[in-house]
Order: structure tokens, then C-alpha cells, then sequence
């Protein structure tokens, strides 16, 4: 199978005054399409840092990250941008809803960047999926944790991504609502056949993923497949 | 990059940053509101000022004709000479012809006097504009039935009717009717000596030309067809200028008037700017608290897939969205006030004023709005193009160099715009640098301040301090603190507003009357030497003092460091200023300086010795319009005597001061018999005794005129408090613009510490607690801001003293009193009003609406 992902001799530092700090170390692996992977580790092992430099959000200090075919160390913020807005799908620990927008908008936003005319039919029919019909006009302070989480996920999902990148997604969530929410981004991303990589320190959701990469201290430990194939 | 990811613009994309941009503001439509609020009134002050000021323009040039009431006329203190005369046939001879001097009248059948301006008038005048009586068949008729036309006002101050007698000098006649309006007839000289129509044949009758009067001739024409006023001018000038006579056009009338109402608009510019420049520091500071917090949704947004420059074009489409619809609005309420002006001002203008709507203000009132907005929210927006899409990750604290360097940009164009649009309204390249570098004094001054004192504070942080004063102590300069951009705001519009405050107690003060006791109330002018000592025991007579006694010679400059003034006239190289060449000086002889001179340069000297050249001594505007300095010769014109001067000394005049002052001043022995008059004064106790004063004096001085300063007092009191109605409406209007900026400013910081209040609060924090910690905070920044801005204003009101309105400042307590503390006071209010929703609901509750 072709790989979505290929991360080759990746590298970060940052430096505070005089003092560097080395957050990522020499990583190395890559991800098939359609595939589901796990990164893991304790706190401050790298995890965010890593999920970051794949989905193109940061520069490496060194190696290269290949994502949907595309070397993305050559391209300037613009470009990655763009090819976030085709390929790439997100959902956050802390849900990055915007605000000001209601629980439809905030859907179809990936779809109104490219330009797409019947975005409000696709906003609505995914949040009917996720079981949120009844709140598209509502705000997302009018709705509850695992509300907005499903929002997002809505959203994630909505320009049909090939990777979606989920930085602790069940980490604001209590057991029953998170175990919700897992079940329904498997459910979708299933249906779609999208790659999913989620950073975790859960790992009861780790072992659902079919691949786990463990880091710490910002070196990768093992590349291993899970019990789950 | 891969070949379907190279970028093409999507259809609708321009549409949908619109949209978002709407979304957004939608939702935080209450923090942008009282954003627009301080662009409305910004905008409504500068574009009610401005159409005013293009009215009055406008006015002036329609309506100059009839401010002359010919085409054009040739004026003298004398008969045409022969030469004049000349000129008069060559034009074809006046149309009208008019004798007038000021004269005490009185009023038979009431024993009454006042002074009155004569005007003896031969001929059709006025050619332009009406001369309006009542009854309306008085104008017609005086000149043919011999009657008198009086000032309407006059009439009813004294009670008189149609049919009463006037006597002027010798003559006695009818009245016939009273004036309503007339070419140039209005304004304060009409007020301290109004009006009086007689026919020119009866002038004789009156006696009063005599010698030493003060007379002038004027020759009216009518032009058909209008011929060029420059070229006139310049074939008439020169020849006109050397018989002491001139030649005056409708168009130069109209713009020497208006130039006289330039000062009055100038300073109202000065007070939109102010407004309009409040309005800014709104919109800089609310935009930049608005923003730094829009700056998570923008990096989600980056996240989606949207460009730096989409993400920045969403929130600049909103600011100047914002700006533009607050510039419509504020020019609509500008228009709508422009037409109370004419209401307010009437009475000082000397025409008519007919509001008209220009497109000027139209256009540059929306085009402003959205300027200023877009410019002044621009260092904070571009936040939005620089945030990284990784904030969404993690948070990142500090400026990028970018920013930095982007800034700095920015504000060198906020510099430039600013220098334009102050040498736009000031029209003058000094005032509008000073302007733009006394803004950015003060925001370097400000910014320093807050830098200092947030560093002193870490370093002398007080430890042992109890945990409430800790806290705010805290808030002032920890991460997410709101120092500088608080200082910032309530610095510069306390700044504003006091310097505002300040210019109008220098303006006005500068026009006060002092009231001691040595203050004469009552002047006699043109007493001629033989009439002096009865004139001084008619005051005498009656119980009263004789405070001044000043010998008044005329004279005229005939050359200047031995250069002929004809040579320096056609000399278009000459900088001397031309007022110098043609005016008649009136001069004093005395020995000593009085209160409101004091010596600047050279030795003053009190008597002339026989032999040698006169040594003189002149105000030191006539050295820098004349060009000369200690040492340098004059040779005056004394009436026929050419006399030569050497300048011995400079003064320094206060001319603001209610006391008879002169430009050029001789010692005594030398002018002791030249032909001259005299101003005598006195101070009366009363009306009653003012007027039995007067009519003695009338009646055995015909030729004497008298003031009476006590009733040019009250008109100039009336006047003043006009004005300053006007000025304190303007200066009003600023300030509420600089309210409104401020509770923009401190409203919005709001968002800054609710997150902080709540999580004390979710901590067990007290009501009480919470409510000290903010109250002292804002405590802080009032006070600080404040202050630093009114000691800012001091020094800048100082500058403006010496400099613009060359007056003396002394500070009123007005702003000490009432600014810093009403400041404070206000800061503190909307600081505790905004952690209210914290204490009031419970802490979730709070987060979630905050939130939205």
C-alpha cells in the first residue's frame, strides 16, 4: 500500500536564552494509506511536537516529512496551509472551535476555504452523523464538552480528508463521553477510509489503533504493530 | 509541491472572507460598538467643523459685494488730492461718494449721547446688497428729505422712534428710520460705534471736519464689465500708496474677512483633530486587546487551511468595515450639527450665513473613518498574518521580529498621515511638525513610564504585602497584564483633553478684562491740545479722576535704514512686511515704560537732549515686521516734517491687557508741538454718572468721542461667552470621545482578567477579595495614566503658550481637580463593573458566556 506519511531523520530543538533544548530526536517511520496509528509517551516526550511538524503546522530542524506525496520542509506557510485545507483533518484535546461561530459555521469552514457550493448540506448532514441535528445554530459555549467534541470531529471529517491528525482527543472528556467519541471517530473515519494518527497517553485507545509508535524524551522507543490485526 | 495542491483561488473566495468577517463581528458586536462609538464622534466633530468652515468660505466669496456694497472703492484720510482725483475721472468717476468719522450723537428729547459712526452718503450706495430700514421707504428717502438713518440697535437701546431728532455736531435733523442691515455694518465695531445715515450735502452742517479729525473719504464704483482686480491693483497701488490713499476690491474685502475667522476655525480644526485623534487611540487600543484574543481562532483557522492573508483580510475587512460604517455615520451627525452653527454664530459674522451641504466632508468623513480604522488597528492585525498555525498546539508568548519590524513600519506611515492631515487642517508646516512630534513625545514619554514602572515593581516588589495588594500589584506587569496598553489609552486622552482644556483658558484668558481700580472705564478720544485743560476740569468737576493723559501724534514711516519706502515698495524682493509701508502710526511721547511693556533690548530713553539724531523706541513686532533692530535709522512723516529716528530700544508688549499701548514710542522734548490729540480717562462709579459726564462733555466738545468701556465691556463679555460656548461645545465633544475611548479601552480589557478572576474564584476566593484586587489595579492605572497625561498637557500647554498663542499660561486647577480624579474615578468604575459577571454567577457560567 502507498504511504501517506513518511517522517525521515526528524529532528527539533528549541532554544530559551542560551540554553537548547532537544525535543525530537532522529524519528523515523512512516504510515500507510488508510491505515490507524498511535503516537504514545509520557509528558514531554515529544508527542505534540511530532503530531505538529507531520500535519505541517512547524519547521524540523532537521529531516524531512513527506505528507500525501508532498515534501512539506520546501513549503512556505501558504502552501502548507492549502495542503492542510485539501488533505489533512484535526481534532484537539481542547476542541478549537472558533468562538464566534455557531456549531454549523464552525463545520463548514474547511469547506467554504475551498470554495464548495453546498457546503451548508454537508455541515448538516455531517453533525446529523454525529448525532447533533437538533444544535447547529447553537454556539459552542451553549454546548457541552462531549457536544463540541462531536463538532469537531464533524468538522475534521468535512473536506473528506486522506490523514486526520487527533492530538489527545478524549483528553477533556470525561470516561463515558470520551469512550462516545472514540467510537464515532473510528465509526467515521472507518466509513471514509481516511488514515487516522492519534497522540494519546490513553492507551486502552492506543491499542485500538493498529500501529503504536512509543517516544521519550524525544526519541522514538519502538514502531510496533498492536494485537488488534 | 504536488500538482493538486498548487493554489488557484476558489469561486466566492473574496465572499467569504466578507462572511466570515460578518460571522465574527456578530458575535463581538458589543466590544465593536463602542469601538465605532469613538469613530462617530471623531468623525461627526471633524466633518460638522469642516463644512462649517467651507460654508463660511463659501459665504464670503457669494456674499462679498454686498459686504462693500460696490465693486470696488478708493479710501483716504483726506479729500482726494489732485492726483487721486486723476485717477477717479480715468475710472469714470465714483458712482457714490461717502464722508464718515466717528462722533458722539445726542438725542434731544431723551439727553442721551453715544458714539456713533457718521456716514455721509452720496448716490445710489449701496449697489450691492440692500441698505433695510423700517419703515422699508426710509432708505429712498433720506438723502432727498434730509433725515438721518439710525442703527436699529441703537434705536432701542435709547427708545427712539421715527420722528425723534438725532444731533450730530451742529446739525440736528430727523430721524427717518432705523437700519436693520447694511453693508458693513455688523460685528463689534458696529456695536461700539453703530451707524448713522445722513446725506453727504449735510456734512458741512455738522462742523465736525475740522482738523485733527479723524475723517474718511471713500469714492464707491460700480464695474460693468468686472475688470481684473490684480492688474487694477497693480497699475493703482503705487501711485494710490504714495497720496496716503487706497484702493480696496470686493474680493480682497471678502478674504480679508474671512481671513479674520480663520484663527476661530483654525482652533476648532485643531479641536476635531483632537476628537478625531481620541477616536484613534480607541480604535488602537480596543483593536489591540480585540485582537490578541481573535489570535487562537486565527491560528484554528490556519490549521483549516487558510492563508496569512486570508486570516488577515477577515479581521481588517471587519476593522475598516467597522471604520467606514462609523465614518457614514459620524458624517451624517456632522452634517446634522453644522446647521445649529449658523444658530450659535450669527451674531459675530457679518453676513448672512446660508448652510449648504458640500461633498467634501462627505467623502472624507466615510474615507476617514475608514483610514484611521484600518491604520491604527493595523500593528495589532498583523498579528493575524504572523501567528503561527502551532498556537493551536501550544502557546507561544512574545513578539516575532517580523511583527516588530512590520510594526515600525506602520508607524512611520501613522506618522506621515498624521503630519498630512495636521498640515491639511493648520495649513502650516511648523504647527503640523510640532503637532506630529509632541504626539510621539508623548507616546515615547508614556510608553517609557510604563516600562519603568512595571520594572520598578518586580524589583521592589513590597512581599510582605498582604495577598489582595499583592495580587493587583501582580496584574500590573505579569504575563497577559494590560500596563502599557491601559497607560497608553488613558495617558493620551487625559493628555488630549487637558491640553484642550488648557488652550481655552489661554485663549480666553487672553481676552479678559482686568478690573482694578486704576482701570479707566471711560475714554475721551480726540481732544485737541486747547481743550485739555477744560475737558480735565469738566472731569474733575464732577468728583472723578484723570487716570491717563496720552498725547497721540500721527505719522507715517517715509524711510527705512535710508531707504525710501516708494524704492522698498516696488522693491519685490523686500520682505519687509507691507502693513509697515502704508500705515499711519499713532504715536506717544513719555518718559518712563508703563505695566505692559517691558524692555527687551537696547536702553531706554527718557528725554531728548538737543543735537543729534532722535533715539526712539518700538514694540518688537514692528523690529521683526520692519526689519530693524537697535542702531537702525527711520524717518517718519509728521505730518509734512520728516524726522529722523535712530531705534534705542525694544519692548516687549502685552497687547492682550485692557491699556492704551504703542507700537512706536518717542522721549519727551521732541514732539511736545507737533500737531496733536489727546486721549483723556477716567473711571466713572455708574451709569448714571457716565451718562451726565457724557452729556456735559458733548456739549462743550462736539468733536470729542467717548467711550464707554463698561457697556464695550458687556458686549465683549456677551461675545466671549459665546464663544466660549462654542469652544466649550467642541472641546465637549472631545471629551466624550475621550470618554467613550476609554471605556472602550477598559471595557475590553475585561476579557484579559476574567479567566484570572474566575479561576480565584472556582480557588474559594471572596467577593470582596476579588473586588479589591481589580479595584486596586485600575486604582493603579488611573492614577498613574492620568497624572502622567495632565503633567504631559502642562508642558505641552506651556509650549503652546509661548509658541502659537504668545500669551502667558497659568494653569486653572480645573483639570487637577476634576480631570485625574473624574478619570480615576471612571477607570475604576468600568474596571469593577467588569469582574461584576464574576461575582455575581457562578465561575462555569461566566466561562461559557465570556467564551462566546
Amino acid at each position: 500500500m502507498a504511504k501517506i506519511l513518511n517522517v525521515s531523520n526528524l529532528g527539533k530543538t528549541y532554544t530559551s536564552g542560551s540554553k537548547t533544548l532537544t525535543v525530537l530526536e532522529d524519528i523515523t517511520f512512516d504510515v500507510e494509506e488508510g491505515a490507524t496509528f498511535a503516537i504514545v509517551g509520557p509528558s514531554g516526550s515529544g508527542k505534540t511536537t511530532l503530531l505538529g511538524l507531520c500535519a505541517g503546522l512547524d519547521r524540523p530542524d532537521s529531516g524531512t516529512v513527506t505528507l500525501c506525496g508532498t515534501e512539506i520542509n520546501a513549503l512556505n506557510e501558504d502552501e502548507r496551509a492549502l495542503l492542510r485545507n485539501r488533505n489533512v483533518g484535526f481534532i484537539f484535546q481542547n476542541f478549537q472551535l472558533l468562538p464566534t461561530l455557531t456549531a454549523l459555521e464552525n463545520v463548514i469552514v474547511p469547506l467554504e476555504l475551498q470554495g464548495v457550493k453546498n457546503a451548508g448540506v454537508i455541515g448538516r448532514e455531517l453533525l446529523h452523523k454525529v448525532g447533533l441535528a437538533d444544535r447547529l445554530q447553537h454556539y459552542p459555549s451553549q454546548l457541552s464538552g462531549g457536544e463540541q467534541q462531536r463538532v469537531a470531529l464533524a468538522r475534521a471529517f468535512s473536506n473528506k480528508p486522506s490523514i486526520l491528525f487527533a492530538d489527545e482527543p478524549t483528553g477533556n472528556l470525561d470516561e463515558e463521553t470520551g469512550d462516545k467519541v472514540v467510537q464515532l471517530l473510528f465509526e467515521l473515519n472507518k466509513d471514509a477510509g481516511t488514515t487516522l494518527i492519534i497522540v494519546t497517553h490513553d492507551t486502552d485507545l492506543a491499542q485500538r489503533t493498529e500501529r503504536i509508535l512509543k517516544l521519550k524524551g524525544g526519541k522514538m522507543i519502538t514502531n510496533q504493530q498492536t494485537q488488534i490485526l | 509541491m504536488s500538482g493538486n495542491n498548487q493554489h488557484n483561488k476558489p469561486k466566492g473566495a473574496t465572499a467569504w472572507l466578507f462572511k466570515m468577517a460578518w460571522r465574527d463581528g456578530r458575535a463581538s458586536l458589543n466590544r465593536l460598538l463602542l469601538f465605532m462609538a469613538s469613530i462617530i464622534l471623531g468623525i461627526a466633530a471633524l466633518v460638522s467643523i469642516q463644512s462649517f468652515g467651507n460654508n463660511l468660505k463659501k459665504n464670503f466669496k457669494e456674499q462679498s459685494k454686498s459686504l462693500m456694497g460696490s465693486d470696488f472703492l478708493i479710501v483716504a484720510n483726506q479729500p482726494p488730492t489732485e492726483r487721486v482725483q486723476h485717477i477717479i475721472d480715468s475710472l469714470g468717476g465714483s458712482d457714490a461718494e461717502e464722508i464718515n468719522f466717528p462722533s458722539m450723537a445726542s438725542f434731544s428729547n431723551k439727553g442721551a449721547t453715544k458714539l456713533v459712526l457718521v456716514r455721509g452718503i452720496k448716490g445710489g450706495f449701496p449697489f450691492y446688497g440692500e441698505l433695510e430700514t423700517k419703515p422699508v421707504t426710509a432708505a429712498a428717502e433720506y438723502q432727498d428729505m434730509g433725515g438721518a438713518l439710525v442703527d436699529a440697535t441703537l434705536m432701542l437701546q435709547f427708545g427712539l422712534q421715527a420722528g425723534d431728532s438725532i444731533k450730530v455736531g451742529q446739525l440736528a435733523l430727523p430721524i427717518l428710520g432705523a437700519v436693520t442691515s447694511g453693508p458693513g455694518s455688523t460685528g463689534i465695531s458696529a456695536s461700539v460705534a453703530p451707524p448713522v445715515f445722513i446725506p453727504y450735502r449735510l456734512i458741512d452742517s455738522t462742523g465736525l471736519v475740522q482738523i485733527g479729525s479723524r475723517v474718511e473719504y471713500k469714492n464707491y464704483f460700480v464695474a460693468n464689465p468686472e475688470p481684473n482686480y490684480v492688474q487694477l491693483a497693480k497699475n493703482l497701488d503705487a501711485v494710490l500708496d504714495a497720496e496716503h490713499a487706497d484702493l480696496d476690491t470686493h474680493e480682497s474685502t471678502g478674504r480679508q474677512l474671512g481671513r479674520r475667522y480663520d484663527n476661530f476655525g483654525k482652533f476648532l480644526n485643531l479641536v476635531a483633530f483632537i476628537a478625531l485623534l481620541l477616536g484613534c487611540v480607541g480604535i488602537a487600543s480596543s483593536v489591540h486587546i480585540y485582537i490578541k484574543e481573535k489570535l487562537a481562532s486565527v491560528a484554528v483557522l490556519k490549521c483549516l487551511g487558510a492563508s496569512r492573508k486570508q486570516s488577515f483580510l477577515i479581521f481588517l475587512i471587519q476593522i475598516g468595515g467597522m471604520g467606514l460604517v462609523g465614518g457614514i455615520i459620524g458624517s451624517a451627525i456632522g452634517l446634522l450639527l453644522q446647521q445649529a452653527f449658523p444658530v450659535l454664530l450669527q451674531e459675530f459674522l457679518p453676513i448672512e450665513l446660508t448652510v449648504s451641504l458640500s461633498w467634501q466632508p462627505l467623502v472624507i468623513g466615510p474615507l476617514l473613518g475608514f483610514v484611521m480604522s484600518v491604520l491604527f488597528a493595523l500593528t495589532p492585525l498583523l498579528g493575524t498574518y504572523y501567528v503561527s498555525p502551532l498556537q493551536v498546539l501550544r502557546i507561544q508568548e512574545g513578539t516575532s521580529s517580523k511583527v516588530r519590524r512590520a510594526g515600525l513600519y506602520v508607524m512611520a506611515v501613522i506618522l506621515l498621515l498624521l503630519f498630512a492631515f495636521s498640515f491639511w487642517l493648520l495649513n502650516n508646516v511648523r504647527f503640523a511638525l510640532g503637532f506630529v512630534v509632541g504626539i510621539l513625545v508623548v507616546f515615547s514619554v508614556l510608553t517609557g513610564i510604563a516600562v519603568l514602572f512595571m520594572r520598578a515593581i518586580k524589583r521592589f516588589f513590597p512581599a510582605q504585602w498582604g495577598f489582595v495588594a499583592r495580587q493587583s500589584l501582580l496584574n500590573l506587569y505579569r504575563p497577559n497584564n494590560q500596563t502599557l496598553v491601559l497607560l497608553l489609552a488613558i495617558g493620551v486622552g487625559t493628555f488630549l483633553i487637558s491640553t484642550l482644556y488648557f488652550s481655552k483658558d489661554i485663549l480666553l484668558a487672553k481676552t479678559a478684562m482686568e478690573g482694578s481700580a486704576r482701570t479707566p472705564n471711560l475714554i475721551l478720544l480726540d481732544v485737541q491740545t486747547n481743550q485739555i485743560s477744560d475737558a480735565a476740569n469738566s472731569i474733575r468737576d464732577n468728583d472723578l479722576p484723570v487716570i491717563d493723559n496720552i498725547p497721540i501724534v500721527t505719522m507715517r514711516v517715509e524711510r527705512i535704514k535710508g531707504r525710501d519706502v516708494n524704492d522698498i515698495r516696488q522693491d519685490t524682493t523686500s520682505t519687509i512686511n507691507r502693513w509697515i509701508l502704508n500705515h499711519e502710526f499713532r504715536v506717544t511721547y513719555r518718559d518712563s515704560l508703563i505695566a505692559t511693556e517691558t524692555l527687551a533690548s537696547g536702553v531706554w530713553n527718557p528725554k531728548f537732549e538737543a543735537g543729534g539724531t532722535v533715539p526712539i523706541s518700538i514694540s518688537d513686532n514692528i523690529a521683526r515686521d520692519a526689519q530693524v533692530t537697535e542702531g537702525d535709522t527711520l524717518v517718519f512723516n509728521v505730518q509734512g516734517v520728516l524726522m529722523k529716528t535712530i531705534v534705542s530700544s525694544i519692548r516687549a508688549v502685552d497687547w492682550g491687557r485692557m491699556q492704551m499701548n504703542f507700537s512706536v514710542i518717542f522721549p519727551t522734548g521732541v514732539l511736545e508741538n507737533a500737531p496733536q490729540f489727546h486721549v483723556l480717562s477716567t473711571k466713572v462709579p455708574d451709569d448714571k454718572t457716565s451718562a451726565r459726564l457724557q452729556r456735559e462733555l458733548v456739549q462743550k466738545f462736539p468733536t470729542v468721542s467717548i467711550i464707554d468701556i463698561r457697556q464695550l465691556l458687556r458686549l465683549v463679555e456677551g461675545i466671549l461667552d459665546k464663544i466660549s460656548w462654542v469652544i466649550n461645545f467642541m472641546a465637549f465633544f472631545s471629551i466624550l470621545t475621550g470618554i467613550i475611548v476609554l471605556i472602550g479601552s477598559v471595557r475590553n480589557s475585561k476579557y484579559q482578567r476574567i479567566k484570572e478572576s474566575v479561576l480565584l474564584r472556582t480557588l474559594g476566593a471572596k467577593s470582596n477579595q476579588i473586588l479589591r484586587i481589580t479595584a486596586f489595579e485600575y486604582l493603579y492605572l488611573g492614577l498613574l495614566g492620568s497624572g502622567m497625561g495632565l503633567v504631559l498637557s502642562l508642558i505641552g500647554s506651556q509650549l503652546l503658550a509661548i509658541f502659537v498663542f504668545k500669551a502667558v499660561f497659568v494653569p486653572s486647577w480645573g483639570p487637577f481637580l476634576i480631570l485625574v480624579p473624574g478619570i480615576t474615578l471612571l477607570v475604576l468604575l468600568i474596571g469593577m463593573a467588569n469582574s461584576r459577571s464574576v461575582l455575581n454567577s457562578p465561575p462555569l457560567q461566566v466561562l461559557r458566556k465570556e467564551g462566546q
